[in-house]
């Protein structure tokens, strides 16, 4: 289980002299944590949208879990995603509408696995989720409790790879470290491959490696 | 799941739903409601005369024949001589005949001078009869039975004393005052020109336009048991012993050598009548179906503001996994659900209007509608309602789908 970009150009125009990210050759790969900084504005959100392959590059290869993903049409990208790769977002996107439960079974069923409703809620219990919250749409938890169905949609397929954006920037200290205990230990069990995105460096001591955005790439304003 | 999902999307955004599903049901209410009224009015129309295998007056059109003899709009062109009746009467292949006269009114409503026998072969609807809400037929010369509109709009109850009037305008100046019919009979309400008129024996019409001392030796002789001698009769409802003979009927009426008659069959007079309202019915379809389609945009603008308010939702169903086409799939599930709740709740108002003024519409419009709107053409107007909104949806479907694409996290 790997990335590995080769030669990589990606610019949002079509011309390559306007590239905005230059990665020449990077692999990451096993069970590893890795913690990619780097100031806000830098390049870190397109690295993360390449490797699940929301965008194409304009030049090189991808690989992600030893799969061409900038080779797949569109259905088997989705496919790939709901299979493969969780993701925790900033403001974890919940679907305020829904129930935790709700939305956690959304991920499964996009995603065509069958957990049993007993094996839900004990993953509900470990995370200190009460019940009585799961049936609650989700615009009416807590944020502390947001965070943590958010880990618990991002975990349920078991991906191989979970990509975590930005996730602690509007959380308080206590908040933050609850989450990043959570998500470490989650991701430990699994033996996922975890990528987090942040501006916040002091973040880095969770994980295996720590890198710096403009330390693999390069990296140009269009 | 995905039922839920669409379910979910719409109670969290109640407020637009809310006004599209109140749009969408006002529409649903007026185009079956229209729908349903039309269908009414024509089945009520051609349920005004039922029964009568054929209508014979003095020759004219078939339309201006319909008109007066069951319509009681307009006049007779002339009478026909109650000879003519007679010899009807002999011919084996008519089962029974009602001779009408007409010309004299009260208050408006039309006068019709017949035998008692009408109340019993004139039908209408699907072949209701007549009933009478309270009293009898008349039997004596001045006696007179009222349709239900003439007693509930002029308040007429049993045993009350009218007189009629020469001609039919509201303000004759002839009237035959000295001659008072006595009520002993109020029909029950048909929804059809039955119930705007006054009915009265044949004998008692011929009585009142004969001279004061003339009418006195007739009730004599009436008395002692000679018949008042009835000259002349507007027109003559037949029912014929086997309908297959109508056309034989018809024809032999139509070619008659002594008086120039007519014979008109009333389903056919009916419809060519129709024809000449058709234009009216196209109008009122084409408002409703007006109607509709701006509902339909109505719903396909909230859809299209919701896309955009729901783009972050839409990203977000892309990135754990949905196919675009689950997006655009949603969006049609969400149109589908409110046309669907529309369509309940508009018909449940309907019904439930039609319901409550059912009694209203008989009385003052002489429309007899039923609340039950359950029908094979109100199934095809639904499926043609719920194929239109799949349709509108198509866009929002569309540009959701369009979204979706162009993911951004």
């Amino acid at each position: 289980m790997s990335i590995k970009f080769s030669n990589v150009i990606h610019s949002y125009g079509s011309s390559s002299d306007h590239w905005t990210l230059k990665i020449a050759n990077w692999e990451i790969g096993g069970n590893e944590s890795i913690f990619i900084h780097g100031p806000s504005g830098c390049g870190k959100t397109t690295l993360l949208r390449l490797i699940a392959g929301l965008i194409n590059p304009l030049q090189g290869s991808i690989s992600v879990l030893n799969k061409r993903i900038d080779l797949m049409d569109q259905r088997e990208k989705d496919r790939f995603r709901a299979n493969n790769v969780g993701f925790v977002f900033q403001e974890f996107n919940l679907i305020p509408y829904l129930s935790a439960i709700e939305n956690v079974r959304l991920a499964q069923k996009f995603a065509g696995r069958q957990i049993k409703m007993a094996e839900l809620f004990g993953l509900f219990a470990e995370l200190n989720l009460k019940d009585h919250d799961l049936h609650k749409p989700t615009n009416q938890l807590s944020i502390g409790e947001k965070q943590r169905v958010a880990i618990v949609r991002a975990m349920i397929n078991r991906p191989n790879l979970l990509i975590v954006d930005e996730p602690t920037s509007s959380l308080d200290k206590t908040n933050k470290d609850d989450f990043m205990r959570l998500l470490m230990d989650s991701t430990e069990s699994n033996g996922t491959l975890l990528l987090f995105v942040s501006h916040e460096y002091h973040l880095s001591s969770f994980f295996n490696k720590a890198i710096a955005l403009n330390e693999i790439a390069q990296i140009q304003g269009s | 799941m995905f039922l839920t999902l669409a379910v979910k999307s719409l109670i969290h955004r109640k407020v637009a739903v809310s006004l599209s599903v109140i749009a969408m049901s006002v529409s649903v209410f007026a185009l079956l409601g229209v729908e349903h009224a039309r269908h009414q009015i024509k089945d009520n129309f051609y349920n005004t005369v039922s029964g009568v295998d054929l209508i014979v007056g003095s020759r004219t059109s078939s339309i201006n024949l319909l008109l007066y003899s069951v319509f009681r709009v307009g006049s007779p062109t002339r009478n026909i001589k109650h000879e003519r009746y007679e010899e009807l009467l002999g011919d084996e292949n008519i089962k029974w005949s009602v001779p009408i006269s007409l010309g004299d009114s009260h208050d408006g409503f039309r006068v019709v001078g017949t035998i008692p026998v009408y109340f019993d072969k004139i039908k209408f609807g699907k072949k209701k009869d007549l009933s009478f809400s309270s009293g009898r037929s008349f039997a004596e010369p001045f006696e007179l039975v009222l349709g239900s509109e003439v007693s509930s709009a002029l308040g007429y109850k049993l045993g009350d004393q009218i007189t009629l009037s020469h001609g039919i305008s509201e303000s004759s100046f002839l009237e035959h005052k000295n001659f008072p019919f006595t009520v002993t009979g109020i029909l029950e309400a048909t929804g059809t020109p039955i119930d705007r008129a006054l009915y009265v024996g044949l004998s008692g019409l011929e009585l009142i336009h004969m001279p004061p001392n003339q009418v006195r030796r007739s009730i004599k002789e009436l008395d002692k048991g000679v018949p008042i001698k009835v000259d002349e009769i507007t027109a003559v409802m037949l029912g014929l012993e086997n309908r297959l003979t109508t056309f034989k009927i018809q024809e032999k009426i139509n070619r008659f050598q002594k008086e120039p008659l007519i014979a008109v069959i009333p389903g056919v007079a009916l419809s060519e009548l129709w024809q000449m309202v058709r234009l009216l019915e196209n109008s009122l379809l084409l408002v409703t179906i007006l109607v509709f389609v701006a509902a339909c945009l109505g719903l396909s603008a909230m859809l299209l503001s919701s896309i955009r308010e729901r783009h972050k939702e839409i990203q977000l169903l892309r990135i754990i996994g949905a196919p675009s086409i689950f997006l655009f799939l949603l969006i049609e599930l969400e149109s589908l659900l409110i046309t669907l709740i529309s369509i309940f709740i508009g018909m449940f108002f309907l019904s439930f209007s039609i319901f409550i003024l059912q009694d209203f519409l008989v009385s003052f419009f002489t429309m007899s509608i039923t609340p039950n709107i359950f029908n094979r053409d109100t199934t095809r107007i639904l499926i043609i309602l719920i194929i239109a909104a799949f349709v509108t949806s198509i866009v929002p479907a569309f540009l959701a789908y369009r979204s979706s694409k162009n993911l951004v996290i």
